[in-house]
């Protein structure tokens, strides 16, 4: 079995975001790293090779994004993945969810994987549904936010929170499965591992090596148009304590609550 | 045609709330921009007429019923699929919840729509819908226009009010739908299982709600004993990540997929404020967080915010406050 894996860079969690007020999008600038939420999903495919219940032949990173992107190919490597896909180009940039989720779905057509694993959101997209938009390009079945990946013969149950409270879904391969944060806790990479990353196969693709329509991605091809950016309402900001003496932070606290008459 | 197909999502024969307000806002912007609100239920026996009809009351015209399963996206993608392709919906617009969002984006890819997700407010401009969505940890919103022949809207929870019912009831149309192979490979296997004890929080004044931050399941004695001083009318809460670990049942849950509160007095202990857990309390009167990090998200909705390290303060707090009630 070909598990790929869709990996992203994005801003370090630590750098504030902000729309730059130039191109009206996100400035994507300072410190990257690898979305957070990923790094679930690589250790998914990991656990499925481990578990030795299928064989798994081949794990294999790919991503959409600029140059600087490959950095999260590599990070995705020395965390397990076998070799990396990297498709980028002008045309792609701007591209709403539905765009990016088509791009990505035509370079995954050039792998046939068996299996797609994603992360629940990306840390700035935050859209939740790439994984959604992928399957009904590739004609998959697919299942977001899942929290418990079990082989079963030729399928695969799974379980995840939903409205109701939680559902097991039976879902035949080939897949499109986007796994929760709380399905496991990913390893972290060997130094040996961080240093052969680079040594791995990588492939370029550009829009065209993927077959992509350029009339369909890309700021202009997006059906949506993000702009207009305004503040919220303002909420007057709390009144914030730091901890410095616990027996003092409590009687403070203990005050306020009086103060409201919630004790 | 300006008119605007909306999903209804049901379960053991009652619709879910985001749907109806889902229903409620399709209709009223559709009126806006000179259409009529239409919506789509799947599902098998359990959908009787009656209870289709009864979207009318919430401004739906028609109802498309298909015979389908439940609780599953991808099925009611191709149902979207059809009716839009035969009616020429301009606007589809999904409740908050994880299937609208599913469904939504699938639609996306189908119908070469623009899809926006956890949009707070739509509004009508002349003949087209916008819709709005707070990004970046609700600092900003951002507006979204859509082109091309199908604008996809898909709801925060909690974001489209509910109007009193009333009105005519809706035309019920079967339509008899293809369904695509991919959807047919997947099957509910078990729904709606409820993990853990059944608590109620629903009722509580006073939550204390716990996170990851309590580090382990025990960690939740602590958020009990301070409940317990606070007395009767209180109880304890939980995030998502908690009880997707097992430390906690599911009926105390808060958010997108958990409960909706708005008690007197809701104090968070390590609990970092992701949106889909701030949905389900941001009305709550009063707001206190207990988090290690100064720039959790929480405290940006808190009103009173406490930086430091639970394990010292919430047995001291239990303290404090038991000899307040004692003295
Ligand atoms: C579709 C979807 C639906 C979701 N539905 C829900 C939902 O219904 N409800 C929900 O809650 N979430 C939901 N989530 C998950 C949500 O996005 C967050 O992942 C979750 O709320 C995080 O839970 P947490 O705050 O407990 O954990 P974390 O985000 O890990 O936060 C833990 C916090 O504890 C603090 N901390 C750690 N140690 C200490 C200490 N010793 N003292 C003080 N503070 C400490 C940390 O600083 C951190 O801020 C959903 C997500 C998605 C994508
Ligand atoms: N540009 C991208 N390249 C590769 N994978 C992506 C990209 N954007 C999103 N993803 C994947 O889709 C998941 C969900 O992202 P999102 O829908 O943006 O919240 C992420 O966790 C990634 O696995």
């Amino acid at each position: 079995m070909k598990i790929c894996v869709l990996v992203k860079e994005v801003p370090d969690a630590a750098v504030a975001k902000r729309i730059d007020p130039a191109s009206g999008r996100m400035d994507r600038s300072g410190e990257k790293n690898l979305n957070p939420y990923d790094t679930h999903a690589i250790e998914a495919a990991m656990l499925l090779r481990e578990g030795g219940e299928v064989q798994v032949d081949e794990i294999v990173a790919v991503t959409m994004g600029p140059e600087s992107a490959a950095r999260a190919l590599h990070k995705a490597v020395s965390l397990g993945a076998d070799r990396s896909v990297h498709l980028s180009d002008d045309a792609l940039a701007g591209s709403d969810a539905a765009a990016t989720g088509y791009a990505l779905a035509k370079a995954l057509e050039l792998e046939s994987p068996d299996l797609v694993l994603l992360g629940q959101q990306s840390d700035d997209g935050e859209c939740y549904t790439i994984g959604a938009v992928v399957a009904d390009h590739l004609k998959m079945p697919s299942l977001t936010q899942v929290v418990k990946l079990e082989v079963d013969g030729d399928a695969l149950r799974l379980e995840r929170q939903a409205e109701y409270g939680y559902d097991t879904v039976r879902i035949r391969l080939p897949a499109v499965i986007s796994v929760g944060d709380a399905i496991n806790e990913p390893r972290y990479p060997s130094l040996k591992a961080i240093m052969g990353a680079k040594k791995k196969p990588l492939v370029n693709l550009d829009a065209a090596a993927a077959g992509i329509d350029t009339a369909l991605v890309g700021a202009a091809g997006s059906r949506v148009q993000c702009g207009e950016f305004h503040d919220p309402p303002a909420k007057a900001p709390g009144r914030i304590i730091e901890d410095d003496n616990t027996d003092e932070t409590v009687a403070q606290i203990v005050a306020w609550l009086e103060e409201r008459k919630l004790i | 045609m300006s008119d605007v197909l909306v999903y209804a999502l049901h379960y053991q024969g009652a619709f879910n709330k985001n749907s109806l307000g889902a229903v409620c806002e399709g209709a009223a912007r559709a009126a806006e921009i000179g259409g009529e609100c239409h919506a789509v239920v799947v599902g098998g026996s359990g959908l009787s007429d009656d209870l289709c009809r009864s979207l009318g009351h919430y401004g739906a015209t028609k109802v498309f019923r298909a015979d389908g399963p439940e609780g599953l996206a991808q099925p009611v993608v191709d149902v979207f699929d059809q009716v839009i392709a035969e009616h020429g919906h301009r606007y589809a617009i999904f409740g908050g919840g994880l299937l609208g969002f599913e469904i939504g984006a699938g639609l996306a890819a189908r119908r070469q729509g623009g899809v926006t997700m956890e949009v707070t407010a739509v509004r009508a401009d002349g003949s087209e819908l916008v819709a709005e969505r707070p990004i970046l940890g609700d600092s900003k919103i951002s507006v979204s226009r859509y082109r091309g022949e199908l604008g996809i809207i898909i709801g925060r929870i909690n974001a489209f009010e509910i109007r009193e019912p009333g009105g005519a009831d809706a035309e019920v149309v079967d339509v008899a739908v293809e369904y695509s192979p991919w959807s047919k490979r997947a099957e509910l296997v078990t729904r709606g299982e409820q993990r853990g004890a059944d608590v109620d929080i629903e009722g509580a004044s006073i939550l204390v709600a716990g996170g990851r931050g309590l580090g382990r399941a025990e960690g939740f004695a602590m958020a009990e004993e301070l409940a317990a001083a606070f007395g009767p009318g209180s109880a304890v809460a939980a995030t998502r990540a908690v009880v997707d670990a097992g430390w906690y049942p599911y009926a105390a849950q808060i958010g997108q997929t958990g409960k909706t509160v708005s008690p007197k007095l809701y104090l968070a202990a390590g609990i970092s404020g992701a949106i889909q857990h701030k949905v389900g309390m941001q009305t709550s009167e009063n707001i206190v967080a207990i988090n290690k990090d100064a720039n959790a998200p929480i405290f940006e909705f808190s009103d009173l915010g406490i930086v430091g390290d639970l394990n010292k303060i919430l047995p001291k707090l239990a303290a404090a406050i038991r000899a307040r009630k004692g003295g």
